[in-house]
């Protein structure tokens, strides 16, 4: 077992130890622990000898970065302009109403977490969500619930 | 593979490849852009592999998983070589048929794209009404080659204009050449990239940095996305010309982490020019050195501000800063740097092959070349198309976009994304170039070009535009951070009917002053949304605040959902479905809707049958009593 601060340490190793990197290791610590614990942050202060607040500074002001553990699923429902002028609000009101959550939480079973994001980068296929990496496109609102249905 | 040292080398491998390849070979190009693999052309792949090996034709037919072809509303889309039959919207079980009328040289009639207008079938992509129209020069390769696949480039001539630059040009020859080209940024306001290359090359310091910027975050915008995933090695030649002319021998690519493939496929395409001498230490044989980056970013909009997205290489916080000396002078590491985004780059190859003479013979009078736009929205075929600069927006919406889906009426197009505007139909024949869409109140930002029909409330897209830049906004200029809120709260309240007089001339002021005071772009164009809707829906403005009504029956504050007692067939759909159980009646019996319970989600509108349509929305009308039992007589055959 190599623990927390092996990881940490792994990670900031990878990107030469270098302060200019912050960004990179947390995404890295990120993507390896799917949220951002406490103890990583001030493994990352540690290791980079840089000042808690500036680790969470950084951390606080990017969205890719979460403070909370998310859900096994992880929704995202598209609001980009494309989206939206093809029903998106319509399509997240459903997904909120058959999931119980709002936008921002998880559920309270860690199932899954609910996100609205700008813009997923599919424009032509709106609205648009994904479950976890898997993109749903031409949504209409009564598909919601038999498409959410697959992680429920 | 061992490394190519200088020109010749390069010249003798391109022959090399091409000896290998038969352009006459049958082969099946499948589009793996992220639209076709949300439309599920992954499996449609394995069908493929699997066919081919069944068959044992793996060495007679070749199949390549190319980047986005562009015309994504009807994929997952399959070419066939030589003929370049396009086959739309292909599923897992036509694979076999594929292959075997390939095979045969024959078609399959039904997976043709059917015209809507001429209702006749295309048979060759090229004829496609969607492709026809175009000019795809930066972007039509991508169809060709695998993104992962170095050799696909350098068959179709990539790393020419490099080679050529490195052995048969100064820097300020390269410097010259885009200089006269009048190459103008793709990412936003249109500064000619030759200009700020110039600024940075004479700027004093040793270390110069040269940077990609693909943190497309302009809602409805995707060619950076789908030519950074499926042709990087156009951006990367195009960045390795650039810091030769500049004199940088370092440079960043900076990705946004959202584009995963994006962030692999440049990595990839990064490693590959390494090996075999196209970027690392002597270039070539050249004696020129360049050394290249990945950064990627974190998620936020405003990091897309080339200072802010400085800010963000360095580690920081992605803030933008005053920019009272340029970025082209201190920027990564107060060092001059240079920051193009990721199609202009792309065009920078071309320049050098074909010369700056051919780049002006395209385009408009103030705006040359082509521009890649997502044409996206209510358009009946969305996806990318590149055109020429001072194309009119008619052209692409109706000629390429093949007009407005359902027959509905056009309302408007919003061009250049939360920075932009929203142009009426009494401009739909203006050119499309920098300068014309800025006198129209908008711009062309990064190419976001996002249609919209009756159905549309262009209060709520103003005020969704606002929402957008609320969240995005980093907060550290007064004008921007709270201008926007109060924009925020105004549109808030005539979306939701508590509009009041005075609130027009308060948006107007509060834009005035953002315009005005902000430290950034995002701050000082923010307000264009709003503007520009104000300058040419003003009258649904106005029907919003006075009358307390929204004329497109989007607002849900204004609107009530009512079943047409005379219509309705009781055929259930819309009671069993509705969540918050506010749709009364029964089987055989006329449904109504009870207007207390009603959340005016919506689903019994969308549910109900066309041939039906008895849901309708209602605004600024009286709703008609409800029926309670009143029965239905069933037409004859209905």
């Amino acid at each position: 077992m190599i623990g927390v601060s092996g990881i940490v340490n792994r990670v900031v190793d990878k990107h030469g130890r270098d302060k200019d990197m912050l960004i990179q290791i947390l995404l890295d610590l990120q993507s390896g622990f799917g949220w951002l614990p406490r103890e990583v942050l001030a493994g990352v202060r540690k290791e980079l000898g840089i000042p808690l607040t500036r680790v969470y500074q950084v951390a606080t002001f990017y969205k890719a970065f979460s403070f909370a553990p998310r859900g096994r699923h992880r929704i995202r429902v598209c609001m980009g302009t494309a989206c939206q002028v093809r029903g998106a609000p319509l399509i997240r009101d459903r997904v909120q109403q058959v999931l119980g959550v709002e936008p921002g939480e998880t559920s309270p079973d860690m199932k899954f977490s609910l996100e609205t994001v700008n813009c997923l980068g599919c424009c032509a296929m709106g609205p648009v969500m994904t479950i976890g990496d898997e993109y749903h496109g031409h949504l209409t609102i009564s598909d919601v619930e038999k498409t959410l249905d697959k992680c429920k | 593979m061992p490394r190519i040292n200088s020109a010749s080398e390069l010249e003798k491998l391109r022959q090399e490849i091409r000896k290998k390849r038969d352009p006459k070979k049958l082969s099946i190009a499948l589009c793996s852009g992220t639209a076709c693999l949300a439309s599920g052309c992954e499996s449609v792949n394995e069908a493929f592999e699997s066919e081919l090996s069944k068959q044992g034709l793996e060495a007679e037919i070749a199949l390549r998983r190319t980047g986005c072809h562009g015309f994504c509303e009807r994929g997952p889309l399959v070419v066939i070589y030589p003929e370049e039959i396009c086959y739309t919207q292909v599923k897992p079980e036509d694979v076999p048929e594929i292959v075997q009328s390939a095979k045969e040289k024959k078609v399959i009639e039904r997976l043709l794209y059917v015209d809507p207008v001429t209702g006749k079938k295309v048979k060759r992509e090229p004829d496609i009404p969607f492709y026809k129209n175009q000019q795809r020069f930066v972007f039509g390769p991508n169809r060709w080659i695998d993104p992962r696949s170095i050799e696909d480039y350098l068959y179709i001539g990539g790393y020419g204009a490099l080679s050529k630059a490195l052995f048969e040009m100064s820097p300020d020859q390269v410097l010259e050449e885009v200089k006269k080209a009048d190459l103008r940024g793709r990412g936003g306001g249109g500064f000619p990239a030759g200009k700020k290359w110039e600024e940075t090359k004479s700027a004093p310091g040793e270390t110069k940095y040269v940077i990609v910027n693909c943190d497309e975050g302009d809602p409805g915008a995707y060619m950076d996305r789908s030519l950074m995933e499926g042709n990087p090695h156009s951006v990367l030649e195009g960045l390795v010309i650039g810091a030769y002319a500049i004199g940088s021998h370092e440079g960043f690519i900076y990705v946004r982490q959202e584009y995963p493939v994006a962030c692999t496929n440049i990595e990839w395409a990064i490693k590959q020019a390494e090996e075999y001498g196209l970027l690392g230490e002597n270039i070539l044989g050249s004696g020129f050195n360049f050394r290249v980056k990945v950064h990627r970013g974190a998620g936020a909009f405003v990091s897309g501000e080339s200072s802010a997205l400085m800010s963000a290489i360095e580690g920081k916080v992605g803030e933008p800063k005053l920019k009272y000396i340029h970025t082209a002078i201190s920027g990564v590491k107060d060092r001059p740097s240079n920051l193009n985004n990721v199609e202009t780059w792309a065009n920078v190859p071309l320049i050098i092959n074909k010369g700056s003479e051919w780049f002006r013979s395209i385009g408009s009078e103030g705006s040359k070349g082509t521009k890649i736009f997502s044409l996206v929205g209510k358009v009946n075929n969305t996806g990318l198309v590149e055109v020429p600069m001072g194309m009119t927006l008619r052209q692409i919406i109706y000629d390429i976009g093949g007009g407005i889906p359902k027959g509905k009426k056009f309302k408007g197009v919003q061009t250049g994304g939360p920075s932009g505007g929203i142009i009426p139909e009494q401009y739909l024949d203006t050119p499309i170039d920098f300068d014309e869409l800025v006198k129209l109140g908008s711009m062309v930002g990064s190419g976001g070009m996002v249609v919209m029909d009756e159905e549309t409330c262009m209060v709520d897209t103003a005020r969704y535009f606002i929402d957008f830049c609320c969240e995005e906004s980093c907060g550290k200029c007064i004008p921007c951070r709270e201008g926007l809120r109060v924009l925020r709260e105004i549109l808030t309240d005539i979306c939701e009917g508590r509009g009041k007089d005075g609130d027009i001339e308060a948006i107007e002021e509060v834009a005035e002053v953002m315009a005005d005071a902000s430290l950034c772009a995002l701050g000082k164009t923010a307000a264009n949304p709003v503007l520009t809707t104000l300058k040419y829906f003003g009258d649904e403005y106005e029907a919003h605040i006075k009358e307390k009504r929204c004329p497109a029956k989007v607002c849900s504050n204004l609107i009530n959902y009512y079943i047409d007692p005379d219509k309705c067939e009781a055929c259930m759909i819309c009671l069993r479905n509705c969540p918050s159980e506010a749709i009364q009646g029964g089987k055989g019996l006329v449904h109504w809707i009870d207007q207390e319970k009603c959340t005016k989600c919506g689903i019994c509108y969308q549910l109900c049958p066309p041939r039906f349509g008895a849901v309708v929305k209602l605004s600024g009308e009286t709703i008609p009593a409800p029926t309670p039992g009143k029965t239905v007589v069933r037409k004859k055959g209905g």
